[in-house]
């Protein structure tokens, strides 16, 4: 990033410094959730006050249709739902109220509403807390999916999200929160729709989200090894997901090896698989490769989280497999 | 309570305690992986419900579920094993801390995500009612569960068809990192239900023999076919919500105060009083509990590992 200062700092102070700017620069911005305002000294708290930054109770169906409320009403409210998992108790309000608002309205009315929750902690946390659930919110129509691999995406994703005009999903990865990495300072905005090639290479297209992103980096470096250069691009938001960016690669390389946290039926993978099926198809020179979960609950045993989850290994071999 | 009851109620105490203690200790040493809620502090009311429930009346539960387990019956060794997430546990270590299940006692199920077992405490105690049976069912939920939406459709929908259930709120005055006030201007859980015509009472959960008569009495009621009733028991989460919480947000017990309402302290004490047993036997219940902790680490460090086969074999159940 040449001409931005930037600082190092984690995923998680990246995502923060985001909102926070955002309550600053808007003063319609509020922050509600189950654990913001933890203790009195909170920064949130500190710089904003106890009307805009509220504390809600295990109540998310009240929680996010509330903000959705006030979100029709001028505010643009910022929800940290915690977990993505607990979204679900509240998947009315999701995926068939906040999201339909504006198209039902004729355009008349709009819902600007973040949904910040966490995914993927494949950390012994067991089959309701790990899921890697995005597959079932990127089809909705009028909600908008972001997935941050990095803390300067993370910031400028988040940003982007609150200045946004749609109700959107922010989905921070939770065994990303203390990775550090450069992040621009001051205003930073990383727009929706726009893919990031995050490693350029010329023979194999790898195409990742989230925390799969630094699992096929560190493959595509074993690969660089033995002499196969691949390009690891990162959709950044799968919700509007820019398939042009991943058709121009897969017109280069001829090879595509998709990975996915996400079970292999509710992935991004698949989503993608379809389209450059459809539309990248001459290009190809050997079959769409899916390294998914496989289409099970994550078990709670450490060598069955391993087993089920996509890795590093089951990456170069994909890769090594179309090469 | 006599002094059967209370003796049996002391043990299941002690079991508990210990357990969770060792569980605390191997999640640090990473035995125990994953996110793990303790319930030390609150034993009495898992002991003294779970104590006066038969092998097929049903119990649900949340996060913190494990004293409810052991004492609705569960083994000690496949309980620890399902922890350590082996394939000798309870459920082969697919499911782990919060999600225990022992059918053979009635624990069929327990949940990570807050208020999601109170509709299946009705839907098992309407499937005793359709069957006949005097069975009840009986869900523990904490009293951060009491603003979730399931609650309040839950005890509706209970009162309406007059289920055999009893819901049994642990008020321990936090919910995660914030106390009640923060979430509620209700205080007492006691005081909800009423405009539904259901029984329901505040009890000192620390005090187990107050527990146990409460509870008892609820009970009676709600075997008798007279409807749904609910419990609060006021409890102290000695640990943080979960092992690992900096623990920052309220103001630590302090330990002779903690002496006091220590709720397995406290039956010792009024037991030796009462005369229901002596010093001695206090003290071998105790030391069996540990001694039966150790033989279940010792026990689930030998379970295999679960085969990866079961990844996929287990997502349909036909
Ligand atoms: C639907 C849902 N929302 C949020 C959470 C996160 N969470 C886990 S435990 C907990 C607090 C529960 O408090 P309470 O019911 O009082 O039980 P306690 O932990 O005090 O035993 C919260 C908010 C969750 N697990 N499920
Ligand atoms: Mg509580």
């Amino acid at each position: 990033m040449t001409g931005v200062t930037t600082r190092e700092m984690t995923y998680a102070a990246a995502t923060n410094e985001a909102v926070h700017l955002e309550m600053a620069r808007d003063e319609d911005v509020v922050l509600f959730g189950q654990s913001v305002a933890g203790s009195p000294d909170d920064p949130f708290l500190k710089a904003f006050g106890a009307d805009r930054v509220r504390v809600t109770p295990i109540s998310e169906t009240a929680e996010i249709g509330m903000a959705a409320g006030a979100a029709l009403a001028g505010k643009r409210p910022v929800v940290d739902c915690t977990m993505a998992e607990f979204l679900l108790v509240s998947m009315d309000q999701v995926v068939n109220e906040a999201n339909r608002f504006h198209y039902m309205s004729g355009g008349r009315v709009t819902a600007p509403l973040v949904l910040k929750a966490g995914y993927g902690f494949t950390a012994g946390w067991a089959g309701q807390h790990t899921g890697s659930i995005y597959g079932m919110f990127m089809g909705v129509p009028g909600l908008k999916v972001a997935l941050p691999s990095t803390p300067a995406d993370a910031k400028g994703l988040m940003a982007s999200a609150i200045r946004d005009d749609n109700p959107v999903l922010f989905l921070h990865h939770y065994l990303l929160l203390l990775e550090q990495g450069p992040v621009p300072e001051g205003e930073h905005l990383v727009p929706f729709g726009s893919a990031d090639v995050k490693r350029p290479g010329s023979d194999v297209t790898v195409v990742a989200t989230g925390w799969t992103v630094h699992r096929a980096l560190a493959a595509a470096e074993r690969l660089a090894a033995d002499g196969v250069d691949v390009e690891v691009i990162d959709p950044r938001t799968i919700a509007p997901l820019d398939t042009a960016t991943i058709l121009t690669s897969v017109e280069k390389t001829g090879r595509l090896v998709l990975v996915d946290q996400a079970t292999r039926h509710s992935s991004v993978a698949t989503v993608i698989a379809g389209e450059v099926a459809e539309h990248g198809f001459s290009a190809l020179r050997a079959p769409i490769v899916q390294v998914t979960a496989l289409d099970a609950s994550i078990a709670y045993a450490k060598p069955m989280e391993d087993y089920v989850l996509p890795d590093e290994d089951k990456i170069v071999a994909a890769v090594r497999g179309v090469a | 309570m006599n002094a059967d009851q209370a003796r049996s109620v002391l043990r299941t105490m002690w079991r508990i305690r210990a357990f969770e203690e060792r569980v605390g200790r191997l999640k640090r040493s990473d035995e125990v992986h994953g996110l793990i809620h303790l319930s030390i502090g609150g034993e009495g009311v898992a002991a003294a419900v779970c104590g006066q429930l038969r092998d097929n009346d049903v119990v649900y539960s949340g996060h913190r579920a494990h004293g409810h387990v052991l004492a609705k019956g569960a083994p000690m060794p496949e309980t620890m094993a399902e922890l350590m997430g082996r394939e000798g546990g309870l459920c082969r270590g697919m499911g782990g801390s919060m999600h225990l299940v022992d059918v053979a006692h009635g624990m069929l199920g327990a949940t990570g995500v807050v208020g999601g077992t109170v509709p299946a405490a009705l839907g098992s105690a309407l499937a005793a009612r359709m069957r006949g049976e005097d069975t009840v069912s009986v869900v523990f939920f904490g009293d951060g569960a009491v603003q979730a939406g399931t609650f309040a459709e839950s005890v509706n929908l209970a009162a309406l068809w007059r289920l055999p259930v009893v819901l049994v709120c642990e008020n321990n005055g936090f919910a995660e990192f914030s106390p009640r006030s923060a979430h509620t201007p209700v205080e007492r859980v006691s005081d909800l239900v009423a405009p539904w015509g259901i029984p329901a009472a505040t009890v000192d959960g620390n005090d187990a023999v107050a527990v146990w008569e409460e509870f008892g009495r609820l009970l009676a009621g709600v075997r008798a076919g007279e409807g749904p009733a609910l419990l609060e028991a006021l409890t102290h989460r000695l640990r943080g919500h979960y092992e690992g919480d900096p623990d920052r947000y309220r103001v630590a017990v302090a330990a002779e105060e903690w002496q006091e309402r220590d709720p397995v302290l406290r039956l010792e004490r009024t037991g030796l009083e009462r005369g229901w047993f002596d010093a001695d036997e206090a003290k071998a219940v105790r030391e069996a509990a540990h001694a039966e902790v150790e033989d279940a680490v010792a026990w689930a460090r030998e379970s295999p590992w679960p085969t990866p086969e079961l990844a996929s074999s287990l997502v349909y159940g036909s």
